[in-house]
């Protein structure tokens, strides 16, 4: 049964991949990365890691892909048909480095599959909210201050950055 | 269900990203392949804390959110001020860094 559900969900998580970089439209993109994110939460699931599967379903997938949903709604792109249309060197040799990369790193799992083992059976109880809250505060407690003032740092940055005039100019 | 299945789907994806961002033309599809590919390494990380029943390979995966959210504001915003000076998010027009 488990099996059948990775089957699923991994058909699902490669076919929005694929989707997403071959789909002419921006907005089409970000609909199957939604998608795909969705189904790799549903494989946290599986790997009994219930926290991280929530969390990505609400961080990655509502709240990121929203503003990539806005960005691209205030940008207005139109001219998207020049995007992905002929065929030229850039493809081939994206193409070709993409297959060794992808070759490497299944070359690096294929040394040790076999060997190994299964899930943890800890893992029911790994994977909760409470177990996980309690490593982030008690012995996470300064990584997650410091996320917090990255956070922040990254909110003030991004209204600065994306702010009409930077210099101060009145623009006419 | 043995573990080197995560692995593999994992490099699958990770192998979409990288494909997509030397292919695509568009900024915010780079950009969206950025995001896949550090999802892909997060669920390595599922999975290898899953095999382990380690709960840091969680933790860890965690706080990769975290900077993946700060990482997207930031870069949706730089997106959005270089198309107000270019007025386009084709990062084949995009050179005035480029000789």
């Amino acid at each position: 049964m488990e099996t059948y559900i990775f089957i699923l969900f991994a058909t699902l998580a490669v076919a929005a991949a694929v989707g997403m970089i071959t789909s002419r439209d921006t907005v089409n993109s970000a609909l199957f990365l939604v998608l795909n994110l969705i189904s790799v939460a549903g494989i946290f699931l599986l790997l009994k890691a219930q926290f991280l599967a929530v969390v990505q379903v609400l961080v990655y997938g509502g709240a990121i892909m929203v503003l990539f949903l806005f960005v691209i709604m205030l940008l207005n792109l139109s001219d998207e048909e020049q995007m992905l249309s002929k065929f030229s060197v850039r493809y081939a040799v994206g193409f070709f480095l993409g297959v060794i990369v992808l070759s490497q790193l299944l070359y690096a799992i294929a040394s040790v599959t076999g060997t190994l083992p299964q899930i943890h059976p800890e893992m029911e109880r790994i994977g909760t909210v409470e177990t996980i809250g309690d490593a982030l505060f008690t012995v996470y407690m300064l990584p997650v201050l410091v996320t917090a003032i990255l956070l922040t740092a990254a909110v003030v940055g991004a209204l600065l950055l994306a702010q009409r005039n930077i210099r101060g100019k009145v623009d006419k | 269900m043995e573990m080197d299945w995560y692995l593999g789907l994992s490099a699958v994806l990770f192998t979409i990203g990288v494909i997509g961002v030397l292919t695509r033309k568009n900024a915010i599809v780079i950009f969206m392949c950025a995001e896949l590919m550090l999802n892909s390494v997060n669920l390595t990380l599922v999975s290898f804390s899953a095999q382990l029943g380690d709960v840091h390979g969680q933790i860890l995966v965690f706080f990769a959110l975290c900077v993946a959210a700060a990482e997207a504001a930031v870069g949706l915003a730089i997106i959005i001020a270089i198309y107000r000076n270019n007025l386009t998010v084709d990062v084949t027009k995009i050179n005035l860094l480029r000789w």
